[in-house]
């Protein structure tokens, strides 16, 4: 295990990091939502952004990183680093924030994120905090932030406005309460950011055009690595773009009665729209729809133009996943179904005979 | 061969939440169960056993005394061995904190090199999934999380790890920690054997006496005060302002939303 560094002595710490996560070679979505969100806390600091590049023979994807804000791009490529191993990845990410002590580092909570992460975290001894969904170091910001979203008393009087602590905002307890969580006397401040909730910049040409890369030499041998990855398997059917849909559809266990005919309409209705079918989580249980069109807690956060809630009764766990969505509408036999509580438009009534009229509404839409 | 579990009780968010008016979640008034995720790892830790019948099945907790109903439970679902680590001085632990503790407790239950330390991913109250790798990095051991699938072949274990694009088959020896999702098992029910025989099986509490010469466990590195993280602020989400219920016959009320909604511009 590597010893632990001097990490309290705070000044000695500068700069934001965001791991930019490859599989690959293809970078992934969140890279760029932290890079932006990276950005402007940089700014806020007045120091400079950087991005962890780990792979083999990834070099030529840094300057699409300089193009969603990354002033410099640190490239560690090794044949080890071809596949994620926790191993491998947390020794060469420790060893550089040893070495180079940033004073924020963000990490995307995919599933790779969150293994590593936390074994970062530990080794490092300092604090992570997970699945954020609201960044802040300026004080200001974070109280017109608080105004908007919270009862919270946000008087200046009350705060340190100076302070320059992360302010990292989580929902916790499945969704019911949101709490803001600081790492005061230890850096980096490492925060795990949730994918689909940080706000993507424009791509820029000419900042990518101005990044500068750095190839930093790995040091890792063959026994670092205590996992063998045997193969490693790309389910595509499985892969829906949720968080990338500007539509969804969702089915819920509404469907029950006849859960083909139900998924087939939303289907329908979706590419009507030219949206996506998304799903609860009873849905998924029951086996009508992979994970991978799950939406909420557990599965995928959304927030569509559109979302179209069929028969979910709207857990909470299910609401934490698209309550952001710009318009939701609900359909729902029962009309006390907590669902309605967050739509914008409701319809209480079968599903089965309200989405037939819905896809003729939407007729040669999209 | 020894196989650790790590479980918590956990509220039950998925009914009605409490939440005073300080922010902070009213735990007393809710229900309380066992981690769904935890039940999994349980589950998989008791399929070893069935296979390799030698195997002793350690549930450990970190929590107050209420925790020993779950401990109780999960005994007369099979498990062979039950520890409660609580303390006044762990409160308040953040996830670097309870990792350091629960490493502490599992290195004084005894790690041989066959241990596997199986964890749920995530609990359901803070959905965080850290203290399962922080554990195995404290314990300078191996990992493999969102596992679901197991197979073990004496001391080397292939699993599959999920990914949202698909999966990974890794391999790994033990000493070792898995974390387990619900996609690895349907965790089986308490036996009447086993409700029957609980209190005879041994439950073991670790205070903070028991664990405090551990070098994991300083003032500084526990507890509320010891946490690296510190809620700073918590506060409950405002509730969207009221929608619109429709209202006619079905043809009525879809004529009227997508009225509205070209009108918005949304389609």
């Amino acid at each position: 295990m590597m010893s632990a560094f001097h990490n309290t002595k705070i000044e000695d710490f500068h700069g934001v990091w965001v791991f930019c996560e490859q599989r690959d070679g293809q970078l992934m979505e969140t890279d760029f939502e932290l890079l932006s969100e990276g950005r402007k806390l940089a700014e806020d600091l007045g120091c400079e952004l950087w991005g962890v590049l780990l792979g083999n023979q990834v070099g030529q994807l840094a300057g699409q990183l300089g193009g969603y804000g990354a002033h410099r791009v640190l490239v560690c490529q090794s044949p080890l680093l071809a596949e994620y191993t926790t191993d491998a990845y947390t020794k060469v990410i420790c060893d550089l924030v040893t070495e180079y002590k940033p004073e924020i580092f963000l990490i995307g909570a995919t599933n790779i994120g969150r293994d590593l992460g936390p074994r970062c975290a530990a080794r490092l001894h300092t604090g992570l905090t997970a699945d954020c969904t609201s960044l802040f170091v300026d004080t200001e910001k974070y109280l017109k932030f608080l105004a908007e979203n919270s009862n919270v008393d946000v008087n200046p009087d009350k705060y340190d406005m100076e302070a320059r602590n992360l302010k990292m905002t989580r929902p916790a307890f499945g969704g019911h309460l949101m709490a803001t969580i600081v790492c005061p006397r230890f850096r980096p401040q490492m925060s795990t950011v949730r994918p689909g909730v940080m706000k993507k910049a424009e791509f820029s040409q000419e900042l990518a055009d101005r990044v500068h890369v750095e190839q930093v030499s790995v040091r890792l041998a063959e026994e670092d690595i205590r996992t063998r990855v045997l193969e490693v398997v790309k389910e595509t059917k499985a892969m829906v773009d949720l968080t990338g849909a500007e539509v969804i559809v969702a089915v819920g266990h509404g469907i029950s009665r006849d859960p083909e005919r139900g998924v087939a309409l939303a289907a329908e209705l979706a590419e009507k729209l030219g949206g996506v079918v998304g799903a609860s989580r009873a849905v998924v249980d029951a086996g009508w729809l992979g994970a991978g069109h799950q939406v909420g807690q557990t599965g995928k956060t959304v927030r569509p133009r559109i979302y179209v809630a069929l028969g979910i009764s709207g857990a909470i766990q299910h609401k934490a996943g698209m309550q952001d969505s710009q318009c939701i509408i609900a359909v729902n036999s029962t009309a006390e179904a907590p669902i309605f509580e967050c739509a914008d438009y409701g319809i209480c009534g079968d599903l089965f005979e309200v989405l037939p009229l819905m896809i003729e509404a939407a007729g040669g839409r999209a | 061969m020894k196989i650790i579990v790590c479980v918590k009780q956990v509220p039950d968010t998925s009914g009605k939440v409490a939440v005073k008016a300080d922010g902070t979640m009213d735990r007393a008034s809710m229900a309380t169960i066992i981690n769904p995720d935890d039940l999994n790892a349980v589950e998989a830790a008791l399929a070893m056993k069935d296979e390799n019948p030698d195997s002793r099945v350690i549930v450990v907790t970190m929590g107050p005394t209420q925790a020993n109903a779950m401990l109780h439970e999960l005994l007369a679902m099979g498990a062979d061995e039950s520890v409660l680590v609580s303390a006044r001085e762990f409160g308040g632990s953040d996830t670097f904190a309870t990792s350091q503790i629960l490493a502490a407790a599992i290195k004084r239950i005894g790690l041989t090199e066959d241990t596997v330390v199986l964890c749920g991913r995530q609990a359901i109250d803070g959905d965080t999934a850290q203290v399962g790798p922080q554990i195995a990095e404290k314990l300078d051991m191996p990992q493999v999380s969102y596992v679901s699938e197991i197979k073990k072949e004496g001391n080397t274990l292939t699993v599959k790890r999920m990914l949202e694009d698909g999966y990974q088959r890794v391999e790994v020896h033990t000493p070792c920690l898995l974390t387990c999702i619900k996609e690895l098992n349907t965790p089986r029910y308490m036996a009447v054997k086993g409700i029957l025989e609980y209190d005879k099986k041994p439950r073991l509490v670790y205070d903070y006496d028991a664990l405090k010469d551990d070098e994991l466990i300083e003032v500084d590195t526990i507890g509320l005060k010891g946490s690296p993280t510190n809620v700073f602020r918590s506060f409950t989400a405002p509730a969207k302002g009221a929608g619109q219920m429709l209202s006619g016959t079905p043809r009525e009320m879809v004529a009227q939303l997508f009225g509205t909604l070209e009108e918005k511009h949304l389609i």
